[in-house]
């Protein structure tokens, strides 16, 4: 069964194979190396860039314009940030010529803390990226919902965000919700699709035959049903919140799990159903909690549906801080981990109005 | 005004026909005539902002006449900056339209009321959105390139940007990204240098003597020329622009220009006495060989005062967009730039 670097690799083997995906590229994308994280190896339309990621998403926007459909790699989120003014160009094209110039992009791009990678290693984009109007925004916590989304957002005529949560990227699917087509023997999809060691000038990937699966923008995912709080994540947080919910059902506990899967558009009538039921949601997202999505999600709520409400609704989220520190105790107190997030939703459930 | 250029040296007779000499001049014309009517609405309130290319038209003129227009990459992809209202009438483009985006009305065809005068867009003509940050076009620029070049034929990208803002990064990424020896791309760079940032005079930022001297380190065809002359302007984009055509590869054209009326609004709109005026020069050159005579400009230029204050007449009763669209064009739903 494939992880998550993987799935995206068969995603983009499916959309150069079938659906007109003519570039992938970004620093160390193409061979020898096929992306920082693997996740590129063996595609045949990836191809290294100068390091320059404003040259990157310059030339996304520029292979878009001219209708080719790309997917620009940031090697880390955290270099994404002298791309801001590009980017908002990217999201404005379609809007400031009235619905003339329509801009087929992608911009994927790692994110987000788990593998102790320190101060430049560890931003999250979530919070950035919501606040370019313009761009679809994917962030998947399966490799399942990684291939789907990709393949939404390469089909997509308007520019895309794909963040893939670093911490995620080995993470396998749960059973049952593999990918059509894939070998359910980790090894036997290794020795297909994982570039070997040493000298890669010979390798040719062997693809497993996988289909058109696209998850689309703007549908969620409820991983748990529950009756008593809801718990709205996506991305490293997202299966967190999952076991958070598993263990506190020991606890009596009945906690209604959403994956958003996609920020923009994003499931709000998932979101509205469960909280109308369950009166309590919390939001959980791990970039940094001032001007946060979640406070946006946490303010609709109070607007549209206050009178459903029994407590109030909660955001855990990173703290303010400028970066996530090295050290492990840094690390574990700057973004949301299992404790804080069972701990949240264990005060949410008893909360009083 | 001092700068520490070397003079350029002026272009040999050219070859060009009496007819061409002609049509330019009546572009040139009819481009002046735009501006100074743009300026017009300003001053009485009929538009926010100005800005544009007065004193550029020697060189905007023939680069507009020598573009392959048309839609996809067989054709030139244009990236400008706001001062080409030049290049774009010598495209074919209609003077009315600069009227609408500078009054923000409706029926604005680029941007419909949403963007500032001189920020031209046509998706037909792959004149892609003119935009506000400086530079910026030149990191967009080898990704149009990119997809001509593999698609074959003889479609360029061409794009141009004033002489301050090629210290912004952007103009190096259009440098590295259009001469890596593996796949050299068919990119027109363009600087007009006009030698003013907005305040800052040339030598207070550039070290380099000359612009053009940057491509030599990527091994790229360079050159400056005097962009005040349209006929040494005409030669030189053809020349160039045949060089990116056939050989795939990219060149670096800077052009010294005049900016007679200032950076734009903001700074007066008022006529700057200083700076040398193309068509001053242009129209002495054609008297002296006989080929319009100074009643004949005269008239030429009363002719488009009088139809650009009539269309000025018009657009002033178009409507304003409606508060109510903000919402509209956010998110395509037809893949427009892949239906051919
Ligand atoms: C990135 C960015 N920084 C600053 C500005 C403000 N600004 C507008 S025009 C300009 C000067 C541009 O000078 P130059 O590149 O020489 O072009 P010119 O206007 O002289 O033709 C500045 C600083 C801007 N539009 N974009």
């Amino acid at each position: 069964m494939s992880n998550m670097v993987q799935a995206i690799r068969m995603a983009l083997h499916v959309a150069e194979e079938r659906h007109d995906l003519t570039d992938v590229f970004g620093e160390d994308v193409g061979p020898p190396l096929g992306g920082a994280f693997t996740a590129t190896q063996g595609i045949k339309c990836a191809w290294n860039t100068p390091l320059d990621e404003r040259g990157i998403v310059g030339a996304s926007i520029g292979l878009g314009l001219a209708g080719c459909r790309n997917v620009g790699e940031i090697q880390f989120c955290d270099y994404a940030y002298n791309t801001i003014d590009l980017l908002k160009l990217a999201g404005m094209m379609y809007w400031v010529s009235n619905g003339d110039w329509n801009l087929p992009m992608t911009i994927m791009t790692p994110v987000g803390s788990g593998i102790r990678g320190s101060i430049y290693h560890s931003h999250s984009f979530d919070a950035t990226a919501t606040h370019i109007p313009g761009f679809k925004i994917a962030m998947p916590s399966t490799p399942r919902d990684a291939y789907g989304l990709l393949l939404s957002c390469i089909v997509d005529p308007n520019p895309c965000f794909f963040l893939v949560p670093k911490a995620l990227m080995r993470v396998r699917n749960a059973p049952g919700e593999e990918i059509p087509g894939e070998p359910g023997d980790d090894r036997a999809l290794s020795k297909l699709i994982d570039a070997p060691l040493g000298d890669r000038s010979k390798w040719q990937p062997q693809w497993p035959e996988t289909p058109d699966l696209f998850v689309p923008f703007g549908e969620g995912r409820t991983v748990r049903k529950g009756r008593d709080v809801t718990v709205v994540s996506y991305g490293r947080t997202l299966p967190l919140c999952a076991k958070a919910a598993e263990e506190l059902s020991q606890e009596n506990l009945d906690v209604e799990v959403i994956d958003l899967r996609s920020l923009w558009p994003y499931d709000w009538e998932r979101v509205k159903e469960s909280v109308s039921r369950t009166g309590r949601v919390l939001f959980v997202n791990e970039d940094t909690e001032v001007t946060n999505f979640g406070e946006h999600l946490v303010r609709r709520t109070t607007d549209e549906l206050f009178y459903h409400l029994a407590a109030p609704p909660k955001l855990l989220a990173g703290a303010f801080v400028p970066g996530i520190g090295l050290a492990d105790n840094l690390e574990m107190a700057s973004v949301p981990q299992l404790p804080s997030i069972r701990a949240a939703i264990a005060e949410l459930a008893v909360m009083e109005a | 005004m001092s700068t520490n250029l070397r003079p350029v040296p002026s272009a040999p007779e050219s070859q060009i026909s009496p007819e061409l000499l002609l049509r330019m001049h009546e572009l040139m014309v009819k481009a002046r005539a735009l501006e100074e009517r743009l300026i017009h609405m300003y001053k009485q309130g009929d538009g926010y902002f100005w800005i544009g290319g007065p004193g550029e038209e020697a060189f905007n003129v023939p680069l507009g006449m020598l573009v392959q227009k048309g839609r996809g990459p067989q054709f030139d992809y244009c990236h400008f900056h706001y001062r080409n209202s030049g290049t774009w009438l010598a495209m074919g483009g209609d003077p009315i339209d600069s009227l609408r985006q500078m009054k923000n009305t409706v029926t604005d065809p680029f941007s419909g009321g949403r963007n500032f005068v001189g920020h031209y867009s046509r998706r037909e003509w792959n004149v892609v959105p003119v935009s506000s940050p400086i530079e910026v076009q030149h990191s967009m620029a080898p990704g149009t390139a990119l997809a001509q070049k593999r698609a074959g034929g003889r479609g360029i990208t061409i794009v141009t940007g004033g002489d301050a803002g090629t210290a912004e990064g952007d103009f190096s990424t259009c440098l590295i990204w259009s001469s890596r020896p593996a796949n050299l791309l068919p990119v027109l760079m363009i600087v007009t240098n006009n030698k003013w940032g907005i305040s800052t005079a040339y030598q207070g930022q550039h070290g380099e003597k000359r612009i053009s001297e940057r491509g030599k380190a990527f091994g790229i065809e360079s050159k400056t020329i005097d962009g005040n002359d349209p006929e040494t302007s005409y030669r030189e984009i053809a020349q160039a622009m045949e060089y990116v055509r056939s050989e795939r590869k990219p060149f670096l054209l800077e052009a010294m220009v005049s900016r007679l009326y200032g950076h734009s609004s903001a700074s007066g709109a008022n006529r700057m006495t200083d700076e040398a005026d193309c068509l001053v020069g242009f129209e002495r050159k054609l008297e002296e060989r006989g080929l319009r005579s100074r009643k004949e400009m005269d008239d030429l230029r009363a002719r488009f005062t009088a139809q650009l204050q009539e269309a000025h007449k018009k657009v002033r009763d178009e409507p304003q967009p409606d508060g109510k669209t903000i919402h509209d064009n956010i998110f395509a739903d037809r893949d427009l730039v892949r239906e051919n």
